[in-house]
């Protein structure tokens, strides 16, 4: 069955295919719009706009240090850099150069990460972006985004490139479920509750949210009305729907694919535990590397399944 | 104010030269940290930057999108661009003696986020010319002709990405992108040549695209002729090799230290009176 099949939804685009009509689509409003690139633009989706407005398209070859530093001085000079790579490669490979030509400046840097989670399949782990939300959330300043679908994708483009600041946008590779309409109401930092329930709150982002409206399904269908929340933007959290989710629910299950240190579920945990604690669990990539396969076998091989969630909320639930 | 590029004659140029040297000493021995001798060799190619007529800046708004850059890549031998700063009208040389102090914006590296004027945040080696190229790139692209100075130092030369932006800047013919390797021979544990050698620069980087000059950088006559032929080319990124020595100007105190690589420490008080009567 596919993703979001369970819970109802309809297959849509991936979120980096949805950024890339986004940012074309942004140029003529934004004329300081720049983007740059380590020569793999025509799988992070900058490509269209790099060919609408090739003056300002920078590729500068294989070479994410140079990449991210140049577009610091872009940032510099004025404009509005969005610089796109792989998420292992921007965020692991050029990770001092965010640091030093970018979050510690707060220069007005949008990095884009895409092929983030282990469901990019075959090409294998080491081009799995599976620490970059830990390593981007690291850094004072550095909101950080992981839309779910492809109108979220594309708000987020927009929001990113309105914001002030550096930002880093999560984006994946796969076909993902079409969880919106144009009508929903996407801001940094606010979260968005994509169903209602009182017996436990499941937290997620990018593919999880589909993941965790299946798992929904499958407790729904038990009698447990769990409440979901899309937690597109990690940095800065919504501590006030987490602390409601804890306070109303009395557990929350954080999903999202990435490592277990570091990313959505220790942001949450920390406002939960200043907060209102109750108890959590996690479903995540775990603290291994995973290994080439397709994505729905490595999804499955992993854990980050609607099953896998169901039965962590069961299991929380009972504690 | 607007924009000026200063041009002082060759004579005040090397009175102004002794002023940013004593300066340095000042300011580091002040702080009892620091690093006097990187920022001493780096003296003339900076007193050419902001009083030979390179730099158009102005001090009442240092935010001017028309200004040219300077980025100090070699973060370390920042107290020789507070020094220039401080000269051509930033703020005062009082200020700068709070160098390295809590809650004083004159950090032990260059921070832009605390002072207005300077271009980079540096010290990770190796990000200041690939941030020159950004700069040069977004200039550009705004049809505006003002130029990007970066220092690099020769031990940062070291760091890949600085080859990784020789390459870029190359690609898009920045001939508003002007890099200065102050070549003075030392980094940290030792001499260049023992712990790195990637000599000759001028040699290796010319084959990328750039156009080259070697010269002596401690002369401030040829830094000034360096300087002047690098802003004329317009058609390619250039680079000055500035070989120089560290902690030129006051070598004979440093001999008498034993240490002529003396880095990343201040003089004493009592050899800053000596460095001081010896620049005069």
């Amino acid at each position: 069955m596919a993703i979001g099949e369970l819970s109802g939804y309809q297959m849509g685009q991936a979120t980096r295919d949805a950024f890339g009509d986004a940012l074309a689509a942004l140029g003529d409003e934004f004329p300081a719009l720049v983007t740059v690139d380590g020569d793999v633009g025509n799988s992070t989706r900058t490509e269209p706009f790099a060919l609408k407005y090739p003056e300002r398209g920078f590729n500068v070859g294989i070479a994410e240090s140079n990449m991210v530093s140049v577009a610091g001085g872009l940032a510099g000079a004025g404009k509005i850099p969005v610089v796109a790579s792989f998420a292992c490669f921007l965020l692991n490979n050029a990770f001092d150069q965010i640091r030093m030509s970018v979050a510690f400046p707060n220069q007005n840097v949008k990095l884009v990460g895409t092929h983030a989670g282990i469901s990019i399949g075959e090409d294998g782990p080491s081009q799995m972006g599976i620490e970059d939300v830990a390593l981007a959330c690291s850094m004072p300043g550095v909101a950080v985004m992981v839309p779910a679908d492809a109108v979220t994708a594309k708000k987020a483009t927009r929001a990113m490139v309105e914001h002030q600041g550096p930002t880093y946008l999560r984006l994946g590779r796969p076909n993902v479920p079409a969880l919106y309409d144009d009508s929903v109401d996407f801001q940094i930092g606010k979260s968005i509750t994509l169903k209602e329930g009182s017996d436990a709150t499941i937290i997620a982002n990018g593919l999880m949210v589909s993941i965790a409206a299946d798992a929904a399904k499958i407790l729904s269908d038990e009698g447990i009305n769990v409440r979901v929340i899309d937690m597109h933007t990690v940095k800065p959290i919504d501590r006030e729907a987490v602390v409601s989710a804890a306070k109303e629910t009395g557990c929350i299950v954080v999903a999202e694919e990435h490592l277990h240190h570091g990313g959505l579920g220790s942001a949450v945990a920390q406002v939960v535990s200043e907060e209102h604690p109750v108890p959590m669990g996690y479903v995540n990539v775990g603290d291994c590397y995973a290994e080439s396969g397709d994505p729905m076998g490595l999804l499955e091989k992993y854990g980050l399944t609607a099953e896998k969630i169901a039965s962590t909320v069961k299991a929380v639930k009972a504690r | 104010m607007a924009l000026e590029a200063i041009k002082l004659s060759q004579d005040e140029m090397l009175a102004k030269a002794k002023d940013l040297r004593k300066h340095i000493i000042n300011m580091t021995t002040a702080a009892a940290s620091g690093h006097p001798s990187s920022s001493l060799s780096a003296v003339e190619i900076v007193t050419g930057l902001y009083f030979g007529g390179h730099l158009r800046l102005d001090p009442e708004n240092p935010g001017d999108p028309n200004r040219d850059r300077f980025v100090l890549s070699k973060g370390h031998a920042v107290p020789v661009l507070y020094a220039a700063m401080a000269e051509r009208g930033f703020f005062s040389v009082e200020e700068t003696m709070s160098l390295r102090k809590l809650g004083s914006p004159f950090e032990g590296h260059p921070n832009l986020k605390r002072m207005p004027g300077i271009e980079a945040s540096t010290g990770s080696l190796g990000q200041g010319l690939s941030i020159g190229v950004g700069q040069a790139l977004g200039l550009r692209l705004d049809g505006k002709d003002s130029n990007v100075f970066v220092m690099i130092g020769d031990g940062e030369m070291g760091e890949g990405q600085v080859w990784e932006a020789i390459a870029a800047a190359a690609k898009y013919k920045l001939g508003n992108l002007i890099a200065i390797i102050d070549q003075n021979g030392y980094q940290q544990t030792g001499a260049t040549k023992d712990v790195l050698d990637l000599k000759p620069f001028a040699d290796k980087i010319a084959p990328f695209g750039w156009h080259t000059q070697t010269i002596n950088g401690n002369d401030l006559g040829e830094a000034l002729e360096a300087l002047s032929v690098a802003a004329s080319v317009t058609d390619q990124p250039s680079v000055i090799v500035s070989q120089t020595q560290k902690g030129f100007g006051i070598l004979p105190v440093l001999e008498e230290t034993g240490d002529l690589n003396y880095h990343g420490k201040p003089l004493s008080r009592e050899l800053a009176e000596k460095a001081l009567a010896h620049i005069g």
